[in-house]
């Protein structure tokens, strides 16, 4: 298992657009993804859970990858945060 | 009037709201509301497990077709910002472990699909409805449609199976979605109890030509689904159990607005203009850029007010200054070489106050250039939005809410900052931009000689006027019909601003509801007002008036107008002013 943490760099945060890049990044990988913000647990494969999170720019979210590809997962999930997911 | 036994206890009752799309039609009522699909907690066999699942795979499947028919449909008439909620939700539907759980969740409890799609989803729900922003709530509301939908799918419900035949919905409100769905039945019209937040619906009905009324505030608790209505569109009036009278007086002026439509096709071309040749800027009031092809096809020549708050409909944060230019770059390129006027936010402290925001009187609290003034970022933010969009120099300022004249110098000292923080920038703008200055509250109209001397434009909003000058609230049942736009006090008043402006060197145009009035036409012009910016579906009729009469007649009709003491008879004079001109014009019923 690998953890890390990241902050929201976009300014409109985790919204539709972001959320949709993020599941479709993690859903390439076969590891299991987990994102934890104030204290509690989403499955990060999943666009309903991605947006109950509501992270606005600015918050910090746990990530957590286990699996055989779970390195490679980390990596391509934090460059998609510390790109802003492109968006300005 | 004709008296039919079986409907005595049926009273005739007059709801009065906003008209958001014109037209007349009669029928039986349907009451649409929100609330969930009655579910039920069942338990399922072990053995029919498997055909539980196949039902919700094919409902899941179905519910998914019919949001990519409602997105196709909502790019097309609403534009692609407006279609992504649409998306959101097919997104939903595709999500593979919340299906999954939905799955697993059905074979380890046997319990009944329904259920299991409600409560897993609800939880979701619940945790958006915890947060304390407005942006999330509205995303939970969201959830319940795509609940809604898969439930209903999965029960094989037609939504409509209670729909038979021709209807006028009734509800609370309408979103997009709805109209959309709505817009393949048989719809005869729309009455909802808010106003505002639906204009995306509004501006779907005018486009589909259904006539619809808003903000009618109580017609969903008045109106029962199966009751007969009339809807007038034009009047902004729902007639629930209407007595012969009314139906034959609806019928009449049906017919009458259909003929005098027919001759209005043909003068979106041609100008505003008297017979003794002064032509008049015709303008629209729009919200969305959406509509500018809808006012350019009615004849307008601008928009003489673009509502920015609109951007802020369904936001979780300000809309950033690139996001503004943005928008405003698009009206102002859509419109070009034709003018428009923004409006700076007109907004309440609730909108931007992090912290829940209550006013006992937010009419008269916190709103407008009070905002901006008080939080400078966003409204310097939104001038250099505005002044980017400007590079083609038909772009105007206006600031709303504006009831003293140092409001207005430090909002041009905010615009030089503005300016300035744009030339450091090396961004390029129109350096010459024009401002003026919305004139909506009492003491902004007696000190309009002062303001003129500083601005460049005035435009009367003549709603909030009359409602502060005779201190009445137009949504409070007891007291709406003590609104008066043909009141001496307000037309002395607005003289009064035109004659200001004038006085100044600066034009003074009008943005209220009294400027699309077909019965103020004559009179406004007699006044001097020099621009009338108006709801589109009304622009037609305000330039026939214009055309067919002599401004010098104009200014006798106001000397007259303005020697009469009360509206009665102010309202009575300019009918027959009016009819005498222009004889089969469809005028509005005296309604207060």
């Amino acid at each position: 298992m690998v953890e890390c943490t990241v902050t929201i760099k976009n300014r409109a945060g985790l919204h539709t657009r972001p959320a949709a890049t993020l599941v479709k990044t993690a859903s390439r990988f076969q590891s299991e993804f987990t994102i934890s913000k104030d204290g509690f647990d989403i499955n990060g494969k999943s666009i309903i859970g991605v947006m109950t999170l509501a992270a606005e720019q600015g918050s910090t979210l746990q990530l957590r990858f286990e699996g055989s590809d779970e390195e490679e997962a980390m990596k391509s999930i934090v460059e998609l945060f510390e790109r802003g997911f492109d968006e300005q | 009037m004709e008296h039919d036994p079986g409907k005595t206890s049926q009273q005739e009752l007059i709801l009065s709201g906003i008209p958001a799309a014109p037209g007349i039609a009669m029928g039986l009522a349907y009451l649409y509301s929100k609330q969930m699909p009655h579910i039920q907690m069942k338990p399922i066999p072990e053995s029919e497990v498997e055909s539980e699942i196949l039902r919700l795979q094919s409902a899941i499947a179905r519910a998914e077709k019919e949001l990519r028919k409602i997105l196709s449909f909502a790019e097309q008439k609403l534009g692609p910002q407006s279609a992504k909620i649409f998306e959101a939700q097919i997104m939903i539907l595709n999500d593979q472990i919340l299906i999954g759980t939905i799955e697993k969740r059905i074979k380890e409890e046997l319990r009944n699909s329904e259920f299991i799609v409600f409560d897993e989803i609800g939880k979701y729900r619940r945790m958006m409805m915890s947060a304390t922003d407005e942006y999330m709530h509205e995303r939970a509301h969201e959830l319940d449609d795509v609940t809604n939908r898969i439930i209903r799918c999965v029960q094989d419900q037609k939504l409509f199976s209670r729909l038979e035949g021709e209807s006028i919905i009734v509800s609370e409100s309408l979103a997009p979605a709805d109209t959309v769905i709505f817009s393949r039945n048989q719809i005869l019209g729309y009455a909802t109890d808010l106003g505002g937040i639906t204009s995306h619906a509004a501006l779907l009905s005018r486009s589909l030509k259904i006539p619809a009324v808003v903000g009618l505030r109580t017609a969903t608790k008045q109106i029962h689904t199966g009751d007969f209505i009339a809807i007038d569109g034009y009047g902004g009036i729902i007639a629930i159990n209407p007595t012969e009278e009314t139906i034959d007086g609806l019928n009449r002026k049906a017919q009458r607005l259909k003929e005098f439509e027919a001759k209005l096709v043909g003068i979106a071309g041609l100008p505003a203009e008297t017979i003794d040749h002064k032509r008049y800027e015709l303008s629209a009031n729009i919200e969305f850029a959406d509509e500018i092809e809808f006012a350019i096809s009615q004849g307008s020549r601008g928009i003489g007010l673009y509502r920015t708050e609109s951007q802020l409909i369904g936001r979780a944060s300000f809309p950033t200054e690139d996001e503004q230019a943005q928008d405003y770059s698009t009206v102002a390129e859509g419109l070009f070489p034709h003018p428009v006027i923004f409006r700076t936010f007109d907004i309440g402290g609730d909108k931007i106050s992090p912290e829940p925001y209550h006013e006992d009187n937010p009419f008269l609290g916190w709103r407008g250039i009070r905002v901006s003034l008080e939080r400078p970022e966003m409204f310097l933010a939104q001038l250099r939005a505005i002044l980017r969009a400007s590079t083609r120099k038909n772009v105007r300022i206006m600031l709303p809410m504006v009831s003293r004249l140092t409001e207005v110098r430090r909002a041009k000292e905010y615009l030089k900052q503005a300016k300035e923080e744009l030339k450091a920038r090396d961004t390029p703008f129109d350096s010459k931009i024009k401002i003026g200055v919305m004139i909506e509250v009492p003491s902004a109209a007696l000190l309009a000689n002062e303001i003129s001397a500083e601005v460049d434009f005035l435009s009367i909003g003549t709603n909030d006027l009359i409602q502060y000058m005779l201190a009445v609230d137009r949504g409070n049942s007891a007291v709406a019909s003590l609104y008066q736009d043909f009141n001496p006090a307000v037309l002395r008043t607005i003289k009064m601003v035109i004659d200001g402006g004038h006085k100044q060197g600066i034009w003074v145009g009008m943005c209220g509801e009294m400027a699309g009035n077909p019965l103020a036409t004559v009179l406004l012009v007699g006044l001097g007002l020099d621009e009338f910016s108006v709801i589109p579906s009304v622009l037609p009729e305000i330039k026939q008036i214009i055309r067919s009469i002599k401004y010098k007649d104009a200014r006798k009709v106001a000397d007259k107008v303005l020697t009469l003491s009360t509206e009665p008879e102010i309202r009575e004079y300019l009918t027959t002013v009016v009819k005498a001109r222009i004889p089969d014009i469809p005028l509005e019923e005296q309604s207060g």
